[in-house]
């Protein structure tokens, strides 16, 4: 029977609970073992060993060589390190290919580059949200130094046909970099076309602040961070050790149990779809099919989505909004914009996410107080729904 | 960052609602953020023959704060002269909320504004001599309306413009 007052947390595409096995692989590594991986005493030597099994682990299931892994404080940093790091190496300026639809750690940083004399192009989505992997062939420029393209979106959930666009960047011989931050661990990556990719721990059920960028052997960074010359002189300062022991263990479990754990979140997913369309004035934004497993988002029409978080959190609810009223700048969210979804629609948007936690009553509180919080809301909103 | 008391309000808002034999309403809109608040006044003459807002509510499309300032607003005009209506500012709503986080003042302001187009639209509607700061936050409010609108053109659609 499912506890009446127990919470839903349908938030997992902001971050995840940390599964039991992870805390636990991690534990040791705080008060045992907390030497620091660059000692040459036998604490230090343990602290490097887990470090490099954490590496192999991740390796192992992407099909890399251990070397090229980075290990960094999250994505946020491994996608500054993939574009900035790239750019740097230019001293004539150069050219940037990205969308519209990338996560602020990509979007900025190519705002911040096209400052500093870089030119960036930013390629257009359809209503799905997808990007066309001909517009990615006809940006390429001959000064064009990296393509970087999200794996799959983290509002809407679309996937990126990023295997056709990692082939056309390997014909230009363009390193093509891919966030797959909410990708990874869900669906198959090509890795063998692609050249930089962004993870991070915490999507997957790991500790925050600690992630890694695959970088392929052969590709070149400028680095952000001086200093011990730590991760191969590519990222400086000391192992995050229970972080990236951490990281290790959840992407051994996420791995594991992927096929069984993405099998019930196709099934939420689904479900969630065919019953909150049911629900008059709403719509799906993203793709019914090309999706992540674990992201689901709507739109309702003549509601805020600030409000409706609310709402839905006096139910005991956590989901997330792409409105303009919940956003610092008051801005409604740039990947809603790019799919072209109208402003009114947007300011109504709701991102139901799932993780491997993730139970069917949890589900089933949602669809039983979504009728009631979206016939409040829109009971006090001068506009009326289809009319 | 909201106070307990805007939670509260958003929670049970008082006086929400459409009304159907109102004196006067006031349509305002917050393109900034997309708001939308419509505001309604009954007005009845009391004995000494002064205007009393006897009755109010609204309707408001947006957030949290945007809601809990129209609960406000209402509260604070409900009973009141038109005169003394004409005086309640978005610091007075802002206040009484125990305060709203910097980036929400905006949704206190649009409060305050839907009252004043209220009072506006009676007076007018009565023949009434505009009070000068009256005319002129009037004025305001349609200006900004304007630039705000012409400034999210290309984001207009239909059921943004149902406000107008």
């Amino acid at each position: 029977m499912m506890d009446m007052n127990k919470n839903s947390y349908l938030d997992n595409s902001a971050t995840t609970p940390l599964a039991s096995e992870v805390l636990e692989a991690m534990s040791p590594f705080f008060q045992s073992h907390y030497g620091n991986a660059s000692s040459l005493h036998s604490a230090g030597r343990k602290a490097h060993q887990v470090v490099e099994e954490s590496r192999n682990t991740i390796a192992g299931h992407l099909n890399i060589h251990p070397n090229e892994i980075v290990f960094t404080s999250g994505a946020t940093e491994a996608d500054n390190l993939a574009l900035i790091g790239t750019a740097l190496r230019s001293k004539n300026g150069g050219h940037l290919i990205t969308s519209k639809i990338e996560h602020d750690a990509v979007l900025h940083s190519s705002e911040w580059l096209a400052t500093q004399g870089y030119d960036v192009t930013f390629l257009e989505v359809d209503e799905f949200g997808r990007v066309d992997p001909d517009e990615v062939r006809e940006a390429i420029r001959p000064d064009t130094l990296l393509v970087s393209i999200m794996a799959g979106n983290n509002e809407v959930g679309t996937i990126q046909p990023i295997r056709e666009i990692g082939e056309i960047c390997k014909e230009h011989e363009i390193p093509f970099h891919t966030d797959a931050v909410q990708a990874y661990g869900k669906i198959d990556l090509p890795m063998d076309v692609i050249d930089m990719l962004s993870v991070s721990a915490h999507k997957l059920h790991g500790p925050k602040g600690v992630g890694f960028l695959y970088v392929r052997k052969g590709i070149k960074l400028t680095p952000l961070l001086h200093g011990g010359g730590h991760e191969r002189g590519r990222r400086s300062g000391t192992e995050n050790v229970p972080g990236i022991v951490g990281l290790g263990a959840a992407t051994q479990l996420a791995f594991e149990e992927r096929e069984q754990v993405t099998r019930r979140m196709n099934g939420f997913r689904e479900h969630l779809i065919e019953e909150v369309l049911k629900l008059p004035g709403t719509r799906l934004n993203g793709h019914v099919t090309e999706s992540l497993p674990h992201i689901a988002n709507f739109s309702f029409e003549a509601i805020e989505g600030e409000s409706l978080i609310m709402k839905l959190d006096e139910h005991h609810i956590a989901a997330s909004t792409g409105s303009a009223c919940s956003s610092p700048n008051l801005e409604p969210s740039h990947v809603l914009v790019a799919l072209g979804i109208p402003l009114s629609m947007a300011h109504g948007s709701l991102r139901i996410s799932t993780g491997r936690q993730t139970e069917a009553p949890e589900i089933e509180a949602l669809l039983k107080a979504l009728p009631l919080v979206v016939k409040e809301l829109r009971d006090m909103s001068p506009f009326k729904v289809g009319g | 960052m909201y106070t307990e008391k805007v939670i509260d309000h958003f929670r049970e808002p008082h006086n929400r609602g459409k009304m159907d034999d109102y004196s006067a309403i006031g349509k305002v809109g917050n393109i900034v953020c997309g708001d939308v608040m419509w505001l309604y006044i009954k007005v009845d003459k009391d004995e000494a023959g002064r205007d009393i807002i006897t009755d109010i509510s609204w309707e408001t499309f947006g957030c949290t704060a945007a809601i809990a300032t129209s609960s406000m607003v209402s509260d604070l005009a409900k009973g009141k002269t038109v005169e003394e209506a004409i005086a309640v500012t978005n610091q007075d709503v802002a206040s009484e909320l125990g305060g709203l986080p910097p980036v929400k003042m905006h949704c206190s302001a649009m409060a305050a504004d839907a009252l004043n187009e209220a009072i506006h639209c009676y007076m007018v509607q009565e023949g009434k001599e505009i009070p000068e700061a009256l005319q002129k936050r009037h004025a305001r409010i349609e200006k900004e309306i304007a630039a705000l609108e012409k400034r999210y053109a290309a984001f207009m659609d239909k059921g943004d413009k149902k406000k107008e």
